[in-house]
């Protein structure tokens, strides 16, 4: 698909979807996350299989042998694998705001695309944990009467999230309709 | 006071005794569907005296009727045997300990001598009668031009408000005690409501005429013409004749599968373990279960009636049991017809329908495929079913993703609805109206990437998915954002939920 990625370079010029040439032509213009949400997993992912890796290398040294420290491998490899993955899994996920509909696709392997019209939209909620604040991150869900809708962006700016529920707000109290 | 004031506006009722953040959270909300049912609670450790209010306002209420706003809101009780429908619980608490322990309650009847056991009734009796009573007492509901209000509650009290133009279906139903009585029980089916929310007892009259009553202002009726509307016409769609019902559930497989289990399963047992209780312990659930399966479904589908009238489509049905419910136009979100393996023979179709917010989901339980679909072109107005040439089948390399039952699946979207078909001995035919469409999704794992196919999965309101699982992953590409922009043109052309305003 022939689509304009931009990853989040200069803050807060996401808001370019309002220009109607893009609009009129149908194409999405597709947004990727902020690179904050890479690096918050990525730090996740050492923080737990770091220690790990170590704790089972040393306890396994020191209780069953040397050759047994080979287990500590197993948690590194992980860690190896896991790294280039988050990365890729982190690429994958991108949302477009189109006139009428918002666009959510996501996944590497198991790859999933969700359009959900605005006038569908029930609530739009902002979530940000005590690890995505230290981040500076927040997610943005929407959902609509079916709860199978499974419509989440997670990891953006908190005032891009901000944005995006003002936006989605309005536009839904647009073209509301019901069940 | 709890109770609220006629004139409140919507917004004020929502966030009221809501804390910060609920506020913020309901502000959030985008306005699309307020929440259908509000409800608001007062626990009793919060408001010390609210029982001596309640007491006080009714008092005001043996007068019929609340002042305080600019149209009075005339509240009313229940059925006076209300209470009584718990009377049975005591009684079967007593027999199941008894049945439970044989012995032990055979000694204690002995030890309990005639003096004792009147005393405990003078203080039982009474006691259970008051609490009947009071229960009965503090609950009142009211109709006002745009919300049924349901106050109930003695320490801890509970107000609901349920808004008419809201409302997804509206059930009358009649247990066989109740109908012995002349009761009925009346329940407003909306998004979000729950069992506590219906009005159990009303007598028969009553429940009919506020059945009549809601539809009309639901529907859209000047609000002080909405009483004297009475009941609408019924036109009689189709009737599933005893027989027919008796012979579809023979032909069930669901009925001799559990029929085969409930002497099978036993007598396997009996030869492994010659323990009479093992045997009793098994067999008791399973000829129960196949009872239900085949009995149960009988008296509950016998005399299947679906009628049409201006409040929207009409389904009676059940021997002992009997039930009505009404579904408003333009509130069913999929239907879906299902074909069992041994009906095929004969043309029967079954025909399950799904509304937001109610239980209910059987439209037909019988009947021949062409009266079936004449009673779904009713029910859904401008549909046509697609015919099995219209469905278009998986791509043939499919058969490696689903072996064998990839030629089940089959796709077909006409200007109205969205179809797929899914099994291949049990078909079934599912139909979503393009403008009950909440959210189209596209789902692809690595070996349909690699076999070039995906699945589109389309949510409706009532909490149901249908899929058109393989069709090219280029097809399903398309498909995704054509079905969305079809179902936003569809619901551009839906009726609106005030269907004769």
């Amino acid at each position: 698909m022939d689509t304009v990625c931009r990853t989040y370079a200069g803050g807060m010029e996401t808001g370019t979807v309002e220009d109607g040439a893009e609009r009129a032509q149908g194409e999405p213009v597709w947004t990727g996350l902020p690179r904050g949400l890479l690096r918050m997993r990525r730090l996740l992912l050492v923080v737990w299989l770091g220690p790990i890796a170590v704790g089972t290398g040393v306890l396994l040294g020191w209780l069953a042998g040397p050759g047994w420290t080979a287990f500590a491998l197993l948690p590194l490899g992980l860690l190896l694998w896991g790294w280039p993955m988050l990365g890729r899994n982190w690429r994958s996920w991108r949302y477009a705001e189109r006139a009428d509909d918002l666009l959510i696709s996501r996944g590497v392997l198991w790859r999933e695309e969700t359009v959900v019209p605005y006038g569908r939209m029930q609530l739009v909620e902002v979530t940000s944990g005590p690890v995505e604040r230290h981040f500076g991150l927040a997610s943005v869900q929407l959902h609509t009467a079916a709860a199978a809708t499974d419509a989440r962006i997670p990891g953006l700016d908190p005032e891009e999230a901000e944005r995006l529920r003002d936006r989605l707000t309005q536009l839904g109290e647009a073209r509301s309709a019901g069940l | 006071m709890t109770v609220p004031t006629p004139g409140a506006d919507d917004a004020m009722s929502t966030t009221r005794n809501t804390t910060p953040e609920q506020r913020t959270a309901a502000e959030h909300r985008t306005g699309v569907e307020q929440r259908t049912a509000v409800e608001q609670r007062t626990g009793a450790e919060q408001q010390p005296t609210a029982v001596h209010q309640a007491a006080v306002e009714d008092r005001a209420d043996v007068d019929g009727e609340i002042s305080g706003g600019p149209a009075a809101v005339v509240e009313q009780r229940l059925h006076p045997v209300t209470p009584l429908r718990r009377a049975w619980a005591p009684v079967a608490v007593v027999i199941g300990w008894a049945v439970h322990d044989p012995d032990g309650a055979q000694r204690q009847l002995t030890r309990l001598d005639p003096s004792t056991l009147l005393i405990g009734l003078a203080v039982l009796v009474p006691a259970a009668a008051l609490y009947g009573f009071l229960t009965w007492w503090f609950t009142h509901f009211a109709v006002t031009d745009s919300e049924l209000r349901i106050r109930t509650g003695l320490l801890f009290r509970r107000t609901a408000h349920i808004r008419l133009e809201r409302i997804q279906a509206v059930d009358v139903t009649r247990p066989l005690l109740a109908r012995i009585a002349g009761v009925a029980k009346l329940r407003l089916d909306v998004v979000g409501t729950d069992k506590k929310d219906e009005l159990a007892y009303l007598g028969e009259g009553t429940a009919r005429a506020l059945r009549a009553e809601l539809l009309a202002r639901a529907a859209g009726f000047a609000p002080d013409s909405a009483q004297d509307v009475g009941e609408a016409p019924e036109r009689q769609l189709l009737k599933v004749p005893p027989g027919v019902l008796a012979v579809s559930l023979v032909l069930t497989g669901a009925t001799w599968g559990t029929l085969l289990a409930a002497v099978v399963v036993p007598s396997v047992l009996w030869i492994a373990t010659e323990s009479l209780w093992t045997v009793l312990a098994t067999a008791l659930p399973l000829l129960g279960a196949a009872g239900a399966s085949s009995v149960g479904r009988f008296v509950g589908e016998y005399d299947w009636t679906v009628g049409e009238s201006p409040d929207g489509l009409r389904i009676d049905h059940g021997l002992l049991d009997r039930a009505h419910e009404t579904v408003p136009p333009g509130r069913v979100q999929t239907v879906r017809i299902v074909e069992p393996l041994l009906w095929r023979r004969r043309g029967w179709v079954r025909v399950e329908l799904d509304v937001a917010g109610s239980s209910n989901s059987v439209l037909i339980p019988v009947a021949p495929r062409e009266v079936a679909e004449s009673v779904i072109a009713r029910v859904l107005p401008g549909v046509r079913v697609p015919d099995a040439a219209e469905l278009v089948r998986p791509p043939a390399r499919a058969r490696w993703c689903v072996p064998l039952w990839w030629k089940g699946y089959g796709l077909a979207v006409t200007d109205t609805v969205f179809a797929a078909r899914e099994g291949l001995l049990r078909r079934q035919l599912a139909l979503v109206p393009h403008a009950k469409v909440q959210s189209v999704r596209l789902a692809q794992g690595p070996w349909e990437r690699f076999k070039h196919v995906a699945d589109v999965h389309v949510d409706t309101g009532a909490n149901k998915t249908v899929t058109a699982r393989l069709r090219d992953a280029t097809e399903a590409a398309a498909l995704l954002h054509a079905q969305a922009e079809r179902s936003r043109t569809g619901r551009r052309e839906a009726l609106p939920d005030r269907w004769m305003a």
